[in-house]
């Protein structure tokens, strides 16, 4: 089954780079003998380009060139050119691009509303030529930002779009949130404008958050320069590393911090593309993940952050990477989702870990986080054979926590404060489609959402009382 | 007569392979501790029940493989090819490539109509290669999507096929801490249909296995393929060939009509629970010397004593005296049928009249109908001596109740309905299941 990732915007162009990047190491590690397999299929189509660009797809035997199965969307050029100028030129082609000169200005408005318009049924088309070439599609990946323009308001548009022409097809989307020292002065608006549409319109979506991001690369860099890591760290274990890649230019200081985003998705769809005891596709991640339409907000943790050079792991490291998982320095927005309450929890687990590792470690730190009353033992599990390169094994720990309603409190009040003095508003209103009510709607719909969280939280630690069962007559 | 296997989803699949691995490896091992004639004879029974013949020479199973995603079907053939043993015929599967999610509905009632008649097409093509169809023998997990949701589906269509045919459903219930968040809804809805659908209901809970792993089996690190491997012998223990009571000098010809004769009495009581002592690992099997009467007394203990093994058993508990109420004591296992199946050096001098005990039973049949016994002089995988039992009792009335009690909390509070409703089944779809299993756990617990 395959997946498809649309890079939108100037941060998902960048996250996107490093997503395929790392996902072709991933393969070239695992497959020795060059055979396109379905497990690079659901990423990368393989074609004949012996006779030009243009050649016909191979299913099967050698692999000859391999297309990233993408497209990749952005009103300014600066970020495409520079990747269809790097190393990674030839995995994709130009009926795969959606450019333009300008840029978005910051404005979601004039990403969603001109440059959705305006592009359409460029995207419309190029969408289905890319889906006409899987055999079977299962989900859609969206990766951008909040704060700005075109990731924001022209990704949130191309959601819309997906949802319109492919309604059978999972949504998720990866998305970046400002934080509160952002650049863009205009990001809260942009973010909460997009927000209505993810509310609405995505099956999934992981928040990231920038400061999450930062403060792991920074925990990385001091650890390993602290000397206190006895043994040699191995440099392709690091989850912001891109040793090994094709990318070998110094690293720019995003891109550590892309490659932690890049993780995570290559792991979230590791046991979709690679065997294992217990298989965890996209689609269950969705089943199981969302109880209710609107609570779709997963608080993500990827560990271990790096592998030490010696390869023996005694189990009580391994207990230590469940352990981190849930803490709170290891999560990719701030937030401590154990002093919150869960709504249901999944972990894919990755390597040579097997059932009793994951049974001994949920029984070991069950005790210490909150449940909600209705799914007190709602695990999700995965087990793929396959870990990330560098590592024996690894864990992603997706949670549905009520911990993340801070970032949306957050966001709605530096929201009000713009919107209460009607700051910078008039960039949005004169924009065609544009007025007051979508900004209420959209804060309205915001605010809605915070509510729902806090009503789940006002359960928390509460008296638990069973409903009473069906009485059958004897 | 042939038994047809359908298995179904990643856990019937995986837990398939291993049942053939240790039929074949049993059938082929040097550890029969009989005769010639007594060896060759199991074999052939064996050989017909299970495997058919091709012209490579290599047997094949008599099994069908069906999944909604292709990796693990893919990786079960070329496992079960590699062994050089035995195979899974070439054709015998049917696959797809997106899955079910871990959604019954999605399973029974989208992947389920459309893929009906390829599916059945495989089942015809297996049926037609047997002499004699015994029945059919599904293996599914109740938790996830395509085992529990097209399982339950298949299982019907098997119905309506072959309405004469055995049909016994060997089900997977999870670990009670998750393993899918929605186990308890997909286990409710696919107990309820299977009770409708099939002649009984054969479980393995994945908590008990893990014990068996853990504390018998002293391995460290449990793997999946540890726990099927248990499974897979203690399945083998019953559907290896025995020779029933007076049944003549052969191995039975019938051995799921017989065993369902034997513990179905009556159709509101099919779940089946299921004990092989003793396990231990391999490397243990040369020091260890059983005695039949050490043996029959462990395995009536766990039967009364709802013990999951033989290690830990509460020997406390005792049946009522005979006289006395109705009301029993609530750890006191009472059983409606049993059945022992002994295999195995001097298994007739094995005396089971313990079993018969009428203090075991329901009031309502004759304990001689209610006990069975089957037994072989023929050993089975590399154990001297092994026996197991098959139960149709209150074994099963606990667990039952603690998933449909959490599927009925997640139930009141609306939590994942419309991941349900958008494939079909509704609001009313669930009452109606969690009507059919009270009154499954009434029954159960008015014995």
């Amino acid at each position: 089954a395959v997946s498809l990732p649309f890079a939108v915007g100037q941060c998902g162009n960048q996250v996107g780079c490093r997503f395929w990047d790392l996902a072709l190491r991933e393969h070239a590690a695992v497959n020795k003998k060059g055979i396109y397999d379905e497990a690079l299929s659901s990423f990368f189509r393989n074609v004949d380009t012996r006779s030009g660009d243009n050649g016909p797809d191979i299913y099967e035997g050698k692999i000859c060139s391999l297309k990233a199965r993408a497209l990749l969307i952005d009103m300014e050029e600066g970020v495409v050119n520079e990747i269809l100028q790097g190393p990674l030129r030839d995995v994709f082609d130009s009926k795969q691009l959606i450019t333009d000169v300008s840029g978005s200005g910051n404005n979601w408005a004039v990403g969603h509303k001109i440059y959705g318009c305006q592009y359409r049924e460029n995207i419309v088309e190029k969408l289905r030529k890319t889906a006409e070439h899987c055999d079977c599609l299962q989900c859609f990946f969206i990766i951008h930002s909040m704060g700005g323009g075109t990731g924001s308001g022209l990704g949130t548009f191309v959601l819309n779009l997906l949802e319109e022409e492919f309604p059978e097809v999972y949504r998720f989307v990866t998305s970046v949130y400002p934080s509160g020292e952002d650049d863009v002065i205009t990001s809260p608006y942009n973010s909460v404008l997009a927000m209505k549409e993810l509310n609405e319109h995505a099956d999934c979506v992981l928040p990231i958050e920038n400061e999450s991001l930062f403060e792991i690369v920074n925990k990385i860099h001091q650890l390993i320069n602290s000397g206190k890591l006895g043994t040699t760290v191995k440099q392709n274990s690091l989850v912001t590393s891109s040793a090994g890649t094709a990318k070998t230019l110094q690293e720019k200081p995003f891109d550590a911090m892309n490659n932690i985003v890049a993780n995570l998705l290559l792991n979230l769809t590791s046991s979709a593309r690679f065997e294992g005891s217990l298989n965890m596709d996209l689609n269950e991640i969705s089943m199981n993940l969302v109880p209710f339409p609107r609570l779709h907000y997963l608080v993500s943790s990827l560990t271990p952050l790096y592998t030490l050079a010696d390869v023996n792991v005694p189990s009580r490291r391994l207990d230590q990477m469940f352990s981190d998982a849930f803490s709170r320095d290891h999560q990719l927005i701030r937030a401590d989702p154990k002093r919150s309450l869960y709504l249901a929890c999944a972990l894919l687990v990755r390597g040579n870990v097997q059932v009793s590792d994951l049974r001994r470690n949920i029984e070991r730190l069950k005790p210490s986080l909150h449940f909600v009353s209705w799914n007190q033992e709602g695990w999700k599990t995965g087990l793929c054979s396959v870990p990330p390169v560098g590592h024996s094994h690894s864990l992603l720990a997706l949670a549905n926590n009520t911990c993340v309603k801070p970032t949306f409190i957050e966001l709605k009040d530096r929201f009000m404060k713009l919107y209460k003095k009607k700051a910078h508003l008039h960039h949005y209103l004169q924009i065609d489609g544009m007025d007051q009510s979508c900004f209420s709607e959209a804060i309205s719909s915001l605010s809605d959402l915070i509510e729902e969280y806090n009503e789940l939280d006002a359960t928390k630690g509460g008296p638990r009382i069973d409903p009473s069962r069906l009485k059958i007559a004897v | 007569m042939s038994i047809v296997t359908v298995q179904l989803g990643q856990c019937g699949n995986q837990i398939g392979h291993e049942v053939f691995s240790a039929l074949c490896s049993d059938s082929r091992g040097t550890h029969g501790l009989c005769s010639k004639k007594e060896n060759e004879s199991y074999q052939e029974s064996c050989k017909e029940r299970f495997f058919c013949e091709e012209e490579s020479g290599v047997p094949v199973a008599r099994a069908v493989l069906v999944d909604m995603e292709p990796k693990v079907i893919s990786h079960t053939l070329s496992m079960a090819a590699s062994s050089g043993h035995w195979k899974y015929s070439s054709h015998s599967h049917f696959c797809q490539k997106q899955g079910s999610g871990n959604n019954w509905a999605n399973g029974h009632s989208v992947h389920g109509p459309r893929h009906k008649e390829a599916i059945m097409e495989l089942v015809q093509k297996e049926a037609e290669k047997c002499d004699r169809l015994g029945g059919f023998f599904t293996i599914m997990s109740m938790a996830g999507g395509t085992g529990s949701g097209l399982g339950a589906f298949v299982t019907q269509c098997l119905r309506d096929a072959f309405p004469s045919s055995f049909l016994l459903n060997h089900v997977i219930w999870p670990y009670g801490t998750g393993e899918v968040i929605v186990q308890n809804y997909n286990s409710v809805l696919t107990l309820s249909h299977l009770y409708h659908s099939a002649d009984a209901l054969l479980v393995h809970e994945n908590d008990v296995i893990h014990k068996i792993c853990a504390q018998l089996m002293n391995i460290k690190q449990i793997s999946f393929r540890d726990v099927n491997q248990v499974i897979a012998h203690q399945l083998g223990s019953v559907f290896q060939p025995t020779h029933t009571a007076g049944g003549g000098s052969g191995y039975s010809r019938n051995p799921l009509g017989d065993l369902l004769e034997a513990l179905v009495p009556h159709p509101e009581f099919r779940m089946l629970g299921l004990r092989n002592i003793p396990q231990m690992p391999e490397s243990s099997l040369p020091y260890s010397t059983f005695t039949w009467p050490g043996l029959t007394k462990h395995l009536r203990q766990i039967l009364i004593a709802h013990a999951p093994m033989e290690e830990g058993i509460d020997w406390q508990v005792q049946p009522p005296p005979p006289g006395s109420s109705t009301n029993k004591a609530l750890h006191f296992n009472t059983s409606i049928a049993n059945l022992v199946i002994l295999r195995g050096k001097d298994v007739h001098s094995a005396d089971l009249g313990s079993f018969q005990d009428p203090s075991l039973y329901t009031s309502w049949l004759n304990p001689q109908d209610a006990f069975s016994a089957w037994r072989t002089p023929r050993a089975f995988n590399k154990y001297e001596k092994s026996a197991s039992l098959v139960s149709n009792s209150q074994f099963l009335l606990k667990p039952l109740d603690s998933i449909v009690g959490k599927a009925w909390n997640m139930f009141a509070s609306k939590a994942y309905l419309h991941q349900y409703t958008k494939f079909g089944i509704q609001e009313e779809d669930f009452l109606d299941c969690f009507t059919t299993l009270e009154q499954v756990i009434s029954s159960y617990t008015n014995l």
